[in-house]
């Protein structure tokens, strides 16, 4: 009888059900498409495999995103918490610890500036837009002073894949994104934790009624971008011999475009995380395939811009025009 | 007689997408009457309005302003010719003082014009006085409270010089008190020859101020009856079209033992409240808007937490400092302002019916999602909410389905307490029976209920005891059998003990 009642919901409505996702699934196969016929030669193994690895700390980054715009707020100091994480990781690889060590100071450390835009943002109740910016301000030229624009050279040995081959390094990296992108969206889905994150975004009054800890859900998601932000420093940094210190330069911007074409609404309590994987997807191809079609680079932005202003474009329409009769089911 | 009359629409019909939601209804207006439009939500009221205020084109039939055939009303058009609409929630600009919202309204010419701004505020003055206002009209809109903010809307109206007002439930977040200064607002727009038509589902004030009264079903004009030839029964029937069972279905049940029990509560909002409530029995809470009665609910459901004084629940005492708390122990609470407080609109019937409850349904800390899906059909049968299926948007339901959502999930935590505030504002005649009968259901299976209302019939129906609040503490309890409007409305004033 429950398999019956199931089934029920087959073809039309789970169609209507990811109908975000479709779009840019069809954007992706679109542009697929057009570079199967005038640029194969994006398909080599070789290309293939750089684009996936060089997107793994966007995607990370992008989860803790969702999470953020997913309670109505946004975090643009991502890019600079990035950078500090980055340069924190090989500074502490200096220091001798190993490896893995240096990622857990990096993820403390990103968690600890996270947690002061939470704090700022949900319990001095600051509007996010303005506790990040002046974070990411403040900190990236924090940084710059500190390391003067130096680069973080003379890494250990055992920093660069993480002490093991490239091809190890890679698989672990490829790994842990994969592990945190399914462990996120599925607790979002399944655990109560992950309905509060959504309460939280569509209603906060309501949220607070029925128990919620509305405050701890926002600082706890602003702490937790911090500490996946760290993780995809690190997950960057070893590909690398050294460490820039201007790593993350307009990070934010790509991040929150992934998040909000692959459907997030940007008033919170309306996304998922496999519509995030498909932004990060879509975002990472559009660049390199503008490059693979003979674009200058200097499009790339423009054509981001236009992205972010067409996904949130559609789903301004989409809430005007299709709250009566949608079926829509969003958020469970 | 026909000169008297100031608007007359005749057999207007009007379809939304092949849905009749009026048919051939014909309406008229004379001067100086107040004329009362009823009918359940859905009946068409809104969409009679629509038509006369110009914001819908009907498909048929013709409307005529003293006189005069109006061959296509549009809202400028309407303005032109008079009418002005006061409805439930005041349109006006939060952030701009009193002076240039009515300004904004009145004033004409391009957007560089210069602006004598003591002109203005002499004007604004000068029409609140006429609206029996003293507010001033320097102050934010803002500041303001609901009636008074309705007064400024009376008094665009007033300066437009409008000959027809129509006012769209304009006491439903009203107090009796001032309820009873609005209808001397009306009485002298009457006196002036303005006409006004006036919605409510509120019979007894439809008594008091209504000359004539039109009911509307299912799209149809039902009656245009003089007030004094027809009562409350006979409204009810032609409204509903089959005669209410009983309006309050009071059920005599013999209350258990004391479920909820306050000794000398206060907090910042509230001041040695003591009371109880048993296991069956109804509770009402009298007073004014403003008297404490929310921050009462307020501070047993632990948002704003007591600071003195002690709360038994169940004999036991107990500390309730969060919601979360007050959950735990079986307190439900459904809050007056559905719209802000109650269901949330992008989340699913079955994840809103589980949000106060996603412990029960979940297990080992995992949501199961069957369970959830069989919790919200069975609210769906229950509460008789009208969807395909629970896994529906809310925000695609209907206003009265999307409330009987939020009350699932307060049902949900099968409460042995239940706080409902206000359960049945601006809900109509049958669904309001239907919540009333819900309620003696509830208190049958032994739930002890306390509600909050602004509306003394439905308070002296359905409550055991009343207790009346004013200045943020009870100031009296009376028994069913002892309470009456007259007694309450005394205690609520902060008279009598």
């Amino acid at each position: 009888m429950k398999k019956g009642v199931r089934s029920q919901e087959s073809g039309v409505r789970i169609a209507e059900r990811f109908r975000g996702e479709i779009s840019v699934g069809v954007a992706i196969v679109g542009l697929l498409i057009v570079l199967a016929f005038l640029a194969p030669g994006f398909f080599t193994r070789e290309n293939l495999s750089d684009l996936v690895l060089a997107n793994m700390p966007v995607l990370i980054v992008a989860l803790g995103m969702t999470l953020v715009i997913l309670t109505g707020h946004i975090d643009i100091s991502v890019g600079t918490m990035f950078a500090i994480c980055c340069v924190a990781a090989g500074e502490f690889a200096k220091l001798g610890l190993p490896a893995w060590g240096a990622g857990l100071a990096a993820c403390f450390i990103g968690a600890t500036l996270g947690a002061i835009n939470g704090t700022l943002v949900a319990y001095v109740r600051i509007p996010s837009i303005v506790v990040t910016l002046a974070a990411m301000v403040a900190f990236r030229d924090a940084l710059r002073w500190i390391t003067q624009g130096a680069w973080v050279q003379d890494l250990p040995s055992n920093f660069q894949w993480l002490g093991t081959t490239q091809a190890a390094s890679n698989t672990i990296t490829f790994g842990i994104a994969v592990a945190l992108a399914i462990g996120i969206g599925w607790g979002l889905r399944n655990l109560p934790a992950g309905r509060s994150v959504y309460a939280t975004g569509s209603n906060a009054n309501a949220a607070r009624l029925v128990g919620i800890d509305s405050a701890l859900v926002t600082f706890s998601v602003f702490a937790i971008t911090g500490a996946l932000t760290g993780c995809a420093a690190l997950l960057n940094s070893i590909r690398f011999n050294q460490i820039p210190s201007n790593a993350g330069l307009g990070m934010e911007m790509k991040v929150i475009t992934a998040v909000v074409v692959g459907g997030t609404a940007i008033t919170g309590g309306r996304g998922s995380i496999q519509g995030t994987l498909l932004g990060v997807i879509l975002l990472g191809i559009i660049s390199p395939a503008l490059t693979f079609l003979g674009f200058s680079a200097y499009w790339e932005r423009a054509i981001q811009g236009l992205i972010i202003l067409c996904a949130v474009g559609f789903d301004a329409v989409r809430s005007r025009w299709g709250r009566a009769g949608d079926f829509v089911e969003r958020t469970a | 007689m026909r000169m008297n009359l100031v608007l007359e629409a005749g057999s207007i019909s009007k379809a939304f997408d092949g849905v009749k939601a009026l048919r051939l209804v014909s309406f008229e207006l004379r001067a100086g009457e107040v004329h009362a439009v009823i009918g359940e939500n859905g009946a068409g009221k809104s969409t009679l309005i629509k038509i006369i205020t110009g914001a819908v084109t009907p498909d048929a039939g013709t409307i005529i302003v003293r006189g005069e055939q109006v061959p296509h009303m549009d809202p400028r058009m309407s303005k032109a010719l008079g009418i002005a609409a006061i409805y439930q929630q005041p349109s006006l600009f939060p952030d701009l003082t009193v002076a240039e919202n009515i300004a904004l309204a009145l004033e004409t010419g391009g957007a560089w014009r210069t602006l004598n701004w003591k002109a203005r505020s002499r004007l604004a003055a000068e029409l609140l006085e006429r609206a029996g206002s003293s507010i001033d009209p320097e102050r934010l809109v803002a500041t303001l409270s609901m009636p008074e903010q309705q007064l400024v809307e009376i008094a665009k109206a007033i300066g437009a010089d409008a000959r027809i007002v129509i006012m769209d439930e304009p006491t439903a977040s009203l107090t009796e008190r001032e309820v009873a200064s609005l209808f001397q607002v009306i009485a002298r727009l009457r006196s002036e020859g303005v006409g006004v038509i006036y919605i409510s589902h509120r019979l007894e004030e439809i008594a008091a101020v209504a000359d004539r009264v039109t009911v509307l079903r299912d799209g149809e004009s039902i009656a245009t009856k003089r007030m004094d030839e027809v009562d409350r029964a006979e409204l009810i029937r032609m409204m509903v079209g089959r005669e209410l069972g009983s309006i309050f279905p009071k059920r005599e049940i013999v209350p258990g033992e004391i479920a909820l029990e306050l000794r000398h509560v206060s907090n910042r909002v509230v001041h040695h409240v003591s009371m109880s409530v048993r296991k069956g029995e109804i509770l009402g809470i009298a007073g004014l808007v403003g008297s404490g009665r929310t921050e009462l609910a307020e501070t047993i459901f632990g948002l704003t937490p007591a600071d003195s004084g002690e709360i038994l629940v169940r004999g036991e005492s107990v500390a309730i400092p969060s919601p979360a708390e007050a959950i735990r122990r079986g307190i439900g609470y459904v809050p007056e302002d559905r719209q802000r407080h109650g269901a949330i609109l992008e989340m699913s019937i079955a994840a809103n019916t589980s949000l106060a409850s996603l412990k029960k349904v979940a297990h080992h800390g995992l949501i199961d999602r069957t369970e959830e899906r069989d919790l919200a059909e069975g609210f769906v049968r229950q509460l008789r909410i009208k969807t395909p299926s629970v896994d529906m948007e809310t925000g695609s339901l209907s206003g009265g389905n999307q409330q009987k959502v939020a009350l699932a999930r307060w049902l949900a935590i099968r409460p042995s307490i239940l706080i409902l505030d206000e359960p049945t504002q601006g809900v109509d005649v049958g669904s309001k029976a239907e919540i009333h009968s819900l309620m003696a259901d509830l208190a049958e299976r032994g739930l002890a209920i306390v509600m909050i209302s602004s509306e003394l019939p439905e308070l002296l129906g359905m409550s055991d005891r009343i207790a009346v609040m004013y200045g943020g503490t009870i100031r009296g309890t009376l028994d069913r059998k002892d309470a009456t409007q007259q007694k309450l409305l005394a205690m609520a004033l902060g008279h009598g003990a």
